[in-house]
């Protein structure tokens, strides 16, 4: 069962070897590590290729310590990365200036160069994101943004999707399997308003539900401030991977920003 | 003193619907009480009440405590109660997390907390899944998973809503034999009535918001006359006479059984 590309989450889970050095790190530090390269890939002068080719290079050594083989990257990626492309393909045929032809379209040249650099931070920010949860299981993702200060109601409301959206999911599955029984094909305006109907319905248990979490929450003492969690340690390791990192991508990109 | 102490429980609902109408109930330590009765007839009203999540008229009283907003706190961390349906209970991404929650509240420091969280999850046995998320579980799994949440503030009154509802065999087999060891006083809220046979020592029948029969629960479950008259009715062919031959009675504290109140008023 379970509609919704509930199970689309389930394969985000981790991958690689778990013990790798990677996988142990403080998850900060991957936060951190990886959300810099993806900044670095996209504040990059247009032109600058080294820079995307540096983040490409540090993102493939991570892999490999995390022993992540090539296929799991490639197949996350490919759920995100084509419609990341496909917006940024739009550029080329709008762009002004100068424009080449190839076949019947012109294509304007400075639109391709922006179509190139914005293809090419795309596909960092992808597989810093792969990385990281193929890394990081989620929940661990969610507390170490908390303890990098983002808001904790942001964190919360992440937990909370996180967890429920399966629930949801598996409401919709059961509500889609009761229509299905019962003959229902969405085809007409009818069925229109049935979907309408199966929306409201899940809404509704959708908000019971959150009042009844809530009342299981006041029942273990919860008074409206969420207990925090165990502090982390940021030890060498940590430090290691960050310098890592940033010795890769860092020189190359004040390089190019001062050319 | 009394375990637990109720005194003319009354709670109406705000939509009008009269649900509790004057519950009294005693219950002493250790002992294990199954509360009986049909759809509607006040179950849950009753259980919310008993950790101050609803309020109404009436006293309620755990372990000398009376109920009330200075005492909310205290008691809260007293009574554990597992609600019917194990996704509102767990909420957090891990297993491990949401076990935490309640000792966390508590202000217990993280090792005192990590340590309630692997003794909570080793008395149901779900050690394993620690850090698994609650979606992954089975049901069976999520419902000892739910008790583990509340056995980790060690309270000293388990209130279980409908523990066996979802069940397979297998997993309500396992439910008894991870439920009966535990000391705490149970008040376990059930239509399943071979489960509060095994359970339990005794009995009370709520209908229509007040308590209409209270005795040792085999004497209450085999009134045909008392349960026919209030919806319930145990599975055709079931032998109560076997009940006691259970494999897990044995380890049952024998102190609990000599503590029943054998008043039965009738209907
Ligand atoms: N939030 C509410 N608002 C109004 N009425 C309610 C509410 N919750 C319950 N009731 C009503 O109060 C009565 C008692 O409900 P309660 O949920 O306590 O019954 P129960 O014995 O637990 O039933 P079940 O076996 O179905 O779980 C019912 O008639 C119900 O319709
Ligand atoms: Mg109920």
């Amino acid at each position: 069962m379970g509609g919704l590309g509930v199970h689309a989450l389930d394969h985000a889970g981790t991958a690689g070897r778990p013990g790798s050095v990677v996988h142990r790190l403080d998850p900060r530090a991957k936060v951190v590590g990886l959300l810099g390269i993806t900044l670095a890939a996209a504040v990059a002068p247009r032109g600058a290729w080294v820079v995307p080719a540096a983040c490409l290079v540090a993102l493939a050594g991570v892999a490999w310590w995390a022993r992540v083989p090539a296929t799991v990257v490639w197949r996350r990626a490919r759920v995100v990365l084509p419609l990341v492309l496909l917006a940024a393909a739009v550029v080329p045929f709008v762009g002004g200036g100068p424009s080449v032809a190839v076949g019947p379209v012109h294509l304007s040249v400075e639109g391709l160069r922006t179509f190139g650099a914005v293809a090419a931070a795309a596909t960092v920010g992808t597989l810093s994101a792969v990385l990281l949860t193929a890394t990081t299981a989620f929940p661990d993702v969610l507390r170490a943004l908390e303890r990098l200060r983002v808001p904790r109601a942001f964190t919360l409301t992440c937990a909370f999707m996180y967890r429920y959206l399966f629930v949801l999911g598996e409401e919709v599955g059961r509500m889609r399997a009761a229509l299905a029984a019962r003959g229902f094909r969405p085809r007409t305006a009818l069925g229109a308003a049935a979907v309408g109907r199966l929306a409201t319905a899940l809404f509704l248990r959708g908000h019971a539900r959150g009042e009844r979490v809530y009342l299981a929450m006041c029942a273990r003492g919860f008074c409206g401030v969420m207990p925090a969690g165990a502090p982390g340690r940021l030890g060498r390791a940590e430090a290691g991977f960050l310098a890592a990192l940033g010795a890769l991508v860092v020189p190359v990109s004040v390089w190019a920003q001062v050319a | 003193m009394d375990a637990l102490r109720i005194a003319g429980l009354r709670h109406r609902y705000p939509a009008g619907r009269l649900a509790l109408d004057g519950v009294d109930l005693a219950v002493a330590r250790g002992e294990r009480v199954a509360v009986l009765g049909p759809n509607g007839a006040g179950k849950t009203t009753l259980a919310l009440h008993l950790n101050g999540l609803l309020e109404g008229e009436g006293e309620v009283e755990v372990a000398g405590l009376r109920l009330g907003r200075d005492t909310l706190r205290a008691v809260r961390e007293r009574v554990g109660l597992v609600f019917q349906d194990p996704d509102d209970q767990l909420f957090m991404p891990t297993v491990r997390e949401d076990v935490a929650f309640g000792p966390r509240n508590m202000g217990l420091d993280e090792d005192r907390a990590a340590a309630r969280v692997a003794e909570a999850l080793g008395a149901v046995r779900m050690a394993h899944a620690a850090g698994r998320a609650p979606h992954q579980l089975s049901m069976g799994e999520r419902r000892r998973v739910a008790i583990a949440t509340v056995l980790a503030m060690r309270p000293d009154l388990l209130v279980l809503d409908e523990p066996t509802a979802n069940l397979d065999p297998r997993a309500r087999r396992e439910l008894a034999e991870v439920l009966d060891p535990l000391p705490a006083t149970m008040l376990v809220v059930t239509h399943d009535l071979p489960f509060a046979a095994e359970m339990c020592d005794r009995a009370v029948v709520l209908a229509a918001g007040r308590i209409v029969a209270d005795g040792p629960c085999r004497e209450v479950l085999a009134d045909r006359a008392l349960l026919a008259a209030h919806d319930l009715e145990l599975p055709c062919g079931f032998d109560l006479g076997l009940v006691a031959t259970r494999p897990y009675a044995a380890s049952a504290p024998s102190a609990r059984r000599n503590a029943i109140s054998t008043r039965v008023p009738g209907p």
